[in-house]
């Protein structure tokens, strides 16, 4: 069983590209789990067609102790196991906590033994930046092994995905996690790949595919399915089939190099003032 | 024991501090040897104090919601002290100062005997936990009626932002009563100081000046930093009662919030604890004209010479007479169980780590009996209660205190004692100290040893060195140093027994004192290594 985390700036598209993946490897016959780790609850929308998640903080509160994994975890796009942490409304509480508690929980309750449900992949889709240590909590010994950050050719983005390494060398340090690579969920930007390859590199990393832009995409989140769900046939369907092939195939894990800031913008005037 | 004692060489200050140095890594040593001083008190010496505690040093100090919860608020037998947090903030906070009180009926409200806590959980963490705080109070309110409840935050409440002053304030207007919060999370400032101020703050903003009546009375006082410890207020009432003078309100021993909100009345603050209550003294003078003198009625002497003073503030030659004749009623007593326990213990020496007045105040005691305090230092004290006030401009304010509110306070003109700041002018003319205190080390001997914040490893070593006859710090203390066969008075909740205060406390000390340096338990104690070496083991040699 692959535990991987999937880590990026908020809005960069994290759940969508995750969703999209799952898609492509539950279509190779592999058995995944998706662990959403954002209060908002959104990151097995498109596998569950839209379906409204009763998430465990919330199964928790209301079931008192008496929690069990039928609770919580539903079927999805091609027999993908999905569950939601869920968390405080925005401006309350801790949603950090609230991740730590549920991963807990999803251990005790046997979510990831592997003789009884066959689980080829566990995926965590977390929140945005790594603001507090609730969402390192993927990254901590034991959870996933495996980290893809989601990223861009947009300077806050890889601004975001230099300060995830840091997070986990960190973590990599202490524990098992590693570095799987970026990926790059194009926003057209000037020589977005060649520099994504670049940053990639000097992070000591690869960049695992570069997700061309398509409305697609937008259009199969309306319909609240994944791409390869709604429009098997289509181009950017078979993109993130490809991205699926590369991650089940890769074998590139690293401890990342984290950029200092002046690197970090020079790489940028580098690429990005070219033309 | 007496030629034990004449064998006893003082060892020489500087030396000890310099070997407790040299042990620690430079970086520890730089920092901790400015909270290091061998005393000169006429050198005007500065020591670092109010700073960080090193990580890992072992500290006596506590967290800054035991110093708002525990120290201020925790002896207010009528207001009904709500911890919002986990239940261990509010159960292992309750009554550990044996801060006792007397309401004046059986029917009047004495909370303290309850101890109330939201009791978070990890649900209420997650999602916030503002609903069970409202359903706390709600809770409280329907079970007690209380005219009043305070909300004290825990650290939990503060990571994750739940708003106990919006809570408190949608509450009293809910329940009609007085309700109001307090943002002293434990992880804020350096120690309990920080309480202490926050506390004041609130006292101050949200019950000082709410009752205007004049109450009966010739000689109206406020007793600041008095806490009732082992009964230490019933003696101070006794003595007051018996000279005539009126108490407005203690800050806050054996104390009721009605005496709070009455305090703006009295003609006179007289300060105990300087470091846990200075604030409000200023504030009341500020606002309302009400000068303040610091006080101790810890010892014999000191009780006279404290309500001389205030005697002297009035300036009535019959409150003056009254104070002599009590104070010559009162002596005798006194002296005649001071010189019995005088024989036994004179020329034996004692060193106390308390507090922000404690260490200070209790070498009075210890002096009467003829023991000397070779040292002493404080927990969370700052620079003024070792230097005196007079550094006060001069204090360097750091991020950790400016995190804490200083509130703005201003003259209020139709409640503001004109009468008593011209009084004040007059009597300063001739020489009458207000809002002064001269700190620790000025009244300390030359050569003793001030250390601010000591950790364990300075306390094992003072042991080592001084070996002292009896040493004074806390509970965390209390075991530690007995086990080097030294007994230990705890001067935060005096153990089993007190009151201290006054002229009958100066003669409980002495005979707790008296029973603790002579027991001959102390000699008799011998840990097991000590009879046999804890490994056994042969050399052998060869030679090739």
């Amino acid at each position: 069983m692959r535990k991987i985390a999937i880590y990026g700036k908020g809005g960069i598209g994290k759940s969508t590209t995750t969703q999209n993946t799952v898609a492509g490897l539950a279509e190779m016959g592999k058995k995944v789990l998706v662990v959403g780790c954002d209060p908002k609850a959104d990151s097995t929308r498109l596998l569950l067609g839209g379906l409204a998640q009763k998430t465990v903080l919330d199964t928790l509160r209301e079931e008192g102790e008496d929690v069990t994994l039928e609770d919580v975890i539903k079927e999805g796009y091609g027999q993908t196991r999905c569950v939601e942490s869920g968390g405080p409304e925005p401006g309350v509480g801790c949603a950090g906590r609230g991740i730590i508690t549920s991963v807990n929980l999803l251990e005790q309750l046997g979510a990831y033994d592997v003789t009884r449900f066959g689980t080829d992949y566990v995926f965590y889709d977390v929140l945005g930046d790594v603001v507090c240590g609730g969402f390192a909590m993927p990254m901590r010994e034991g959870k996933a092994q495996e980290i893809y950050i989601v990223c861009s050719g947009e300077m806050m983005a890889m601004y975001a995905a230099n300060n995830i390494c840091k997070g986990i060398v960190k973590f990599a340090e202490a524990g098992g996690v590693r570095l799987g690579g970026l990926i790059c969920n194009s926003r057209k930007v000037d020589n977005e790949a060649a520099m994504i390859t670049e940053f990639a590199k000097k992070l000591g990393t690869q960049m695992i595919h570069f997700v061309p832009r398509d409305n697609m995409v937008q259009r199969a989140e309306i319909n609240r399915k994944t791409v390869i769900d709604y429009e098997p046939t289509h181009g950017q369907a078979d993109e993130y089939r490809a991205l699926a092939k590369k991650i089940d195939e890769n074998k590139l894990f690293v401890i990342p190099t984290p950029l200092e800031i002046e690197d970090l913008e020079k790489l940028l005037m580098e690429f990005g003032i070219l033309n | 024991m007496k030629s034990e004692k004449s064998r006893y060489i003082m060892p020489d200050a500087e030396d000890v501090k310099q070997e407790i140095l040299q042990k620690y890594p430079a970086k520890v040593a730089k920092k901790r040897a400015k909270s290091m001083v061998v005393n000169d008190p006429e050198a005007g010496q500065e020591i670092q104090a109010n700073v960080r505690t090193i990580p890992g040093i072992i500290t006596q100090r506590g967290c800054t919601y035991a110093g708002c919860k525990g120290v201020v608020l925790g002896p207010t037998r009528d207001i009904i002290n709500l911890v919002h947090g986990p239940i261990g903030c509010s159960f292992y906070a309750w009554l550990t100062r044996r801060n006792q009180t007397k309401p004046p009926t059986e029917q009047s409200e004495n909370f303290m005997t309850y101890c109330f806590s939201t009791d978070m959980q990890d649900s209420n963490i997650v999602f916030g936990g503002e609903l069970k705080l409202k359903e706390a109070i709600r809770e409280a309110y329907a079970i007690f009626k209380p005219k009043a409840i305070g909300v004290f935050s825990t650290c939990p409440v503060g990571l994750i932002g739940d708003d106990v002053h919006a809570v408190s304030k949608e509450m009293q207007e809910e329940l009609g009563i007085k309700i109001f919060g307090f943002s002293c999370e434990g992880y804020k400032g350096v120690s309990q100081s920080a309480g202490h101020h926050i506390a004041n703050n609130q006292i101050f903003k949200h019950l000082v000046g709410l009752d205007d009546e004049v109450k009966g009375g010739k000689f109206r006082i406020n007793l600041l930093g008095e806490y009732n410890i082992g009964g230490d207020a019933f003696e101070l009432e006794r003595i007051f009662d018996e000279v005539g003078i009126s108490l407005v309100s203690t800050f806050s021993g054996n104390s009721s919030i009605d005496q709070f909100t009455n305090a703006h009345t009295a003609d006179l603050s007289a300060v105990m604890c300087h470091r846990s209550i200075n604030y409000i003294a200023e504030m009341l003078e500020k606002k309302y004209g009400v000068p303040w003198i610091k006080v101790n009625f810890i010892g014999a002497e000191a009780t006279a010479k404290s309500l001389r003073k205030i005697a002297d503030y009035f300036g009535d030659t019959e409150l003056t007479a009254k104070v002599e004749a009590v104070i010559a009623k009162e002596m005798p007593e006194v002296n005649a169980i001071k010189d019995v326990v005088k024989k036994r213990s004179e020329g034996k020496i004692a060193m106390m780590f308390v507090g922000g007045s404690r260490a200070h105040h209790y070498q009075e005691l210890f002096n009467e009996i003829g023991m000397s305090t070779v040292s002493a230092g404080y927990e969370f004290a700052h620079r003024d209660d070792y230097e005196g006030r007079h550094v006060l401009p001069g204090i360097k304010v750091d991020a950790d205190s400016r995190n804490i509110e200083e509130l703005e306070v201003q003259k209020e003109d139709e409640k503001y004692r004109a009468d008593l700041v011209a009084k004040k002018t007059k009597l300063s003319e001739s020489g009458y100290r207000f809002s002064d205190y001269d700190g620790m080390m000025p009244e300390m001997k030359k050569g003793s040893l001030v250390i601010d914040d000591i950790s364990h490893w300075e306390t094992e070593k003072l042991i080592e060195y001084y070996k002292p006859d009896i040493f004074c710090a806390g509970i965390k203390e209390k075991y530690v140093v007995q086990k080097h066969g030294i007994p230990l008075k705890q001067l935060h909740s005096y153990d089993y027994g007190g009151p201290y205060a006054g002229f009958k406390g100066a003669i409980n000390f002495y005979k707790d004192i008296d029973m603790q340096l002579n027991s001959k338990v102390w000699k008799m104690i011998k840990a097991p290594w000590e009879n046999e070496p804890e490994l056994v083991g042969s050399v052998a040699y060869a030679e090739y």
